[in-house]
């Protein structure tokens, strides 16, 4: 198999390349760009047969993947922070309408105040815009995710879009050894069919339309069962992905060394790499901790968190997010999770990484020592928060 | 007369027949417009020259030309009156609902 | 062969549906898919024309269709044009059906893009001058002195106090390959501007005027008349443009009196004498100007 020794950007335009959409809208936004390049220079090389249309907006780049989608094309779009935002209109379209779009988000700071660098707050506001929202961990993950995401969007009960998370500049603009999935093989594990619910010039369809109070609830509940199902079929797709190609993620999480765990740390996105060596240093220590990666907030893993922390003495979600006034959302929906499970276990919120902040093995050590020692108090807790500020210094 | 007739209702089922997302096939009447209507349009065949412009000018295609003379779907005519207007001949009148 | 009524299909393409009588907007739609036939794809972002006809399970558009957000008619139309395109579809047309707000306000943004990407795709926008959807309110394309629910007629100010924007002119500053001006007034004019859009090999866009009785507070008879109206009294013009060039299809010797035209319109009934003279040298320096730029 073919190895590369490339950037999270590029690995997301080598997977779209396997990919093979139909349409391609995207408007550059850093740190997303490089996946619009590459996708454009595939075009230009003849690698990529897709239509790339160039747009002046993002909210033009969503709503013409909408349009390419309702056509019943396979369809692919890419943003980042202010870019998901000014896309949030058509977020709601594309899941209301079942238009199976997949799009990869470079997670971002939002402003103000204005920054380029990487947190979740972008992604994580738009919870209830009706996508998947698959995060992952490095290069590898990015490429085979961005795969796996075509496979679960047009699952034929599923039919909804997926948005692949990196962490920005991180995890976008790092570059990390990749092996690459063969074309055909991949033909093989997403092959195209024209969308059910599409239009049709032979017999003519009308779509994203009007559902007044008497049948909006029954729309609704149709798009709540589908977003439902997704969970099996994001475990099914990794699952089938991994006996092709070798290489799955667990599904909906990954519980890393939590079976015997007293302290079990949740996190998201590439921030879980870190986290990694100093589990093991600390299991090494003797130190019963264990980690669980969120690969999949929407759908949420309720069932399956509860069943891996269930044991544990404490439970910390480290996130790149914070609902101001409130927690971090990711913080809010696993105290939910617990709750409807009936698992009751002493659970504490570190808010990190925000605006491109580096979060250190140290600042995981700290938390993995302080829920270890029992004595972890405050519900949610700003990580590595500088009180003192020198600017000469 | 050739116009789209009301349809036939969509059959009865359960939740799971609605399609999937707020989509439909396109041209389903489940209801005429003739509620609307106070005055109806009546053409004088015997006036008319066949001109068409009624046919052109109507917002709801409600006068058909398929026939030897132009026909009213009086299901979805409104009752406008664009179509009286219109006739430079005045062959259409407009009769009170209700009324001969 | 002359498009008219003789030579157009019977077969009705929107039918059926809920908009007031003697709807302009909906006498552009209905005639323009007359033309360009059921291998259409409708693009109606929600504005009149979408509420009255996509409402679940009453579906009186026989094309395919859907509902763009607001802003993004056009890019919708773009990506619908891009997926049909890639999945080998042939022999079809995208057309966009977007209110004066919908065109000149919100969808500006889009239509500059699509027109830019140079997408075969025909933007047609129906003006009755206000978004009159959410109950009459002042768009760009509401002409000075038009009272709607949101530019009152009081003491202090006369309603709406902007002239309309040249959207035509707008789009024709683009290079598009295909633009004009129509009125539902004109129907055999729009008609074979219609056509000429539907044959155009890059985008194209008509700027119809579609008189609304209900926004206008005119009787529902006066849809054509009121129309043709406007073009006679020198506040509507007829124009295209193509290859590059301006053209006028109508240029009035006289005018009717504006008079006339503003008097039969409730949405007009508080303007003075000062009001109507000023309309008048607006008017006026307008065709002044395209007289002078776009008549050989």
């Amino acid at each position: 198999m073919e190895k590369l020794f490339v950037s999270g950007d590029e690995a997301v335009a080598l997977a779209v390349r396997q990919a093979k959409p139909h349409v391609i809208a995207a408007y550059p936004i850093t740190p997303q760009t490089i996946v619009v390049e590459r996708l454009a220079d595939y075009v230009e090389d003849g690698s990529l047969n897709s239509e790339y249309l160039y747009v002046e907006s993002e909210h033009s780049a969503m709503s013409a993947v909408i349009g390419s989608a309702a056509m019943g094309a396979r369809s692919f779009t890419a943003t980042s922070s202010q870019g998901l935002l000014y896309m949030v209109e058509g977020l709601h379209y594309a899941s209301g309408s079942r238009f199976p779009i997949v799009m990869m988000n470079a997670n971002r700071s939002l402003a103000a105040p204005w920054n380029i660098y990487g947190d979740q707050r972008d992604s994580l506001s738009q919870l209830e815009s009706g996508w998947i929202q698959l995060y992952v961990e490095n290069v590898q993950e990015a490429f085979d995710t961005t795969i796996q995401a075509y496979k679960i969007a047009e699952n034929a009960d599923v039919m909804l879009p997926v948005m692949v998370n990196l962490d920005g500049f991180v995890l976008t603009h790092t570059y990390e050894p990749l092996i690459m999935t063969d074309q055909e093989t991949v033909d093989k594990y997403i092959p195209f069919a024209r969308y059910s619910n599409a239009m049709n010039l032979d017999d003519p369809v009308n779509t994203c339309i009007t559902a007044g109070p008497t049948y909006n609830t029954e729309f609704r509940w149709q798009q709540q069962l589908a977003t439902l199902k997704a969970a099996e079929v994001v475990d099914s797709a990794d699952k089938e992905f991994g006996e092709l190609f070798g290489r799955s993620y667990g599904g909906m999480v990954e519980a890393y060394r939590c079976d015997d765990a007293e302290v079990i740390l949740v996190t998201i996105g590439s921030v879980t790499g870190t986290a990694r060596v100093v589990c093991d240093a600390y299991r090494a220590a003797g130190k019963k901790v264990g980690l669980l990666k969120l690969r999949c907030a929407r759908p949420f893993p309720t069932e399956k968190i509860a069943a891996i922390v269930k044991n544990a003495k404490a439970v910390g979600v480290l996130e790149r997010d914070i609902s101001f006034g409130f927690e971090g959302a990711v913080f809010s929906d696993l105290n939910s999770a617990l709750k409807q499970q009936n698992v009751n276990v002493p659970t504490y919120n570190y808010v990190g990484g925000l605006g491109g902040r580096s979060i250190s093995k140290e600042n995981i050590a700290e938390i993995f020592d302080a829920l270890l020692s029992g004595k972890a108090e405050k519900p949610l807790e700003f990580i590595n928060l500088r009180r003192d500020i020198n600017y000469g210094a | 007369m050739n116009r789209p007739k009301l349809s036939q209702p969509l059959p009865a089922g359960t939740i799971e027949d609605l399609p999937m997302g707020p989509s439909a096939r396109a041209g389903h009447l489940i209801d005429v417009s003739s509620g609307m209507r106070t005055f109806r349009p009546v053409i004088d065949t015997e006036k008319c020259v066949n001109c068409l412009r009624c046919f052109l000018v109507c917002p709801d295609g409600a006068i058909d030309k398929s026939g030897e003379n132009l026909e009213i779907d009086y299901d979805y005519c409104k009752g406008c009156g664009v179509c009286q207007k219109s006739c430079k001949i005045g062959a259409i009148t407009m009769v009170k609902e209700g009324e001969a | 062969m002359a498009l008219n009524a003789k030579t157009l299909p019977n077969e009705e393409l929107f039918y059926g549906h809920k908009a007031c009588g003697g709807c302009g907007g909906a006498l552009a739609i209905r005639l323009a898919l007359k033309v360009l036939g059921k291998r259409s794809i409708a693009v109606i972002p929600p504005n009149c024309m979408s509420t009255v006809a996509f409402i679940y399970p009453h579906m009186p558009l026989f094309v395919n269709g859907i509902i763009p957000p607001f802003a993004a008619t056009a890019a919708v139309m773009s990506g619908v044009l891009a997926g049909a395109r890639a999945l080998g579809e042939e022999d079809f047309h995208v057309v966009g059906f977007a209110g004066d707000g919908g065109t000149s306000d919100i969808g500006l943004q889009s239509l500059s893009g699509s027109i830019d990407r140079n997408d075969k795709q025909i933007f047609l926008c129906y003006d009755n001058e206000a978004y009159m959807n959410t109950g009459i309110q002042k768009s760009g394309l509401t002409p000075y002195g038009t009272k709607t629910t949101n530019s009152p007629a009081g003491k202090n100010i006369h309603g709406s106090t902007s002239p309309k924007k040249r959207i035509f002119e707008i789009v024709a500053a683009h290079g598009i390959p295909y633009a004009a001006t129509a009125n539902v007034g004109y129907p055999e004019d729009f008609l074979m501007k219609l056509e000429k859009a539907k044959n155009c090999d890059g985008p194209s866009f008509i700027h119809v005027m579609a008189p609304c009785p209900t926004g206008w507070q005119t009787p529902s008879d006066s849809l054509i008349d009121i129309g043709k109206e406007a073009v006679d009294c020198g506040l509507w013009y007829l124009a295209e443009y193509e290859n590059g060039e301006f053209k006028l299809n109508k240029n009035p010797k006289e005018f009717t009196p504006l008079k006339d035209y503003i008097r039969k319109q409730g949405r007009f009934s508080h303007l003075d004498d000062d009001d109507l003279k000023h309309i008048e040298e607006e008017r006026d320096a307008t065709w002044a100007r395209i007289r002078r730029d776009w008549v050989k």
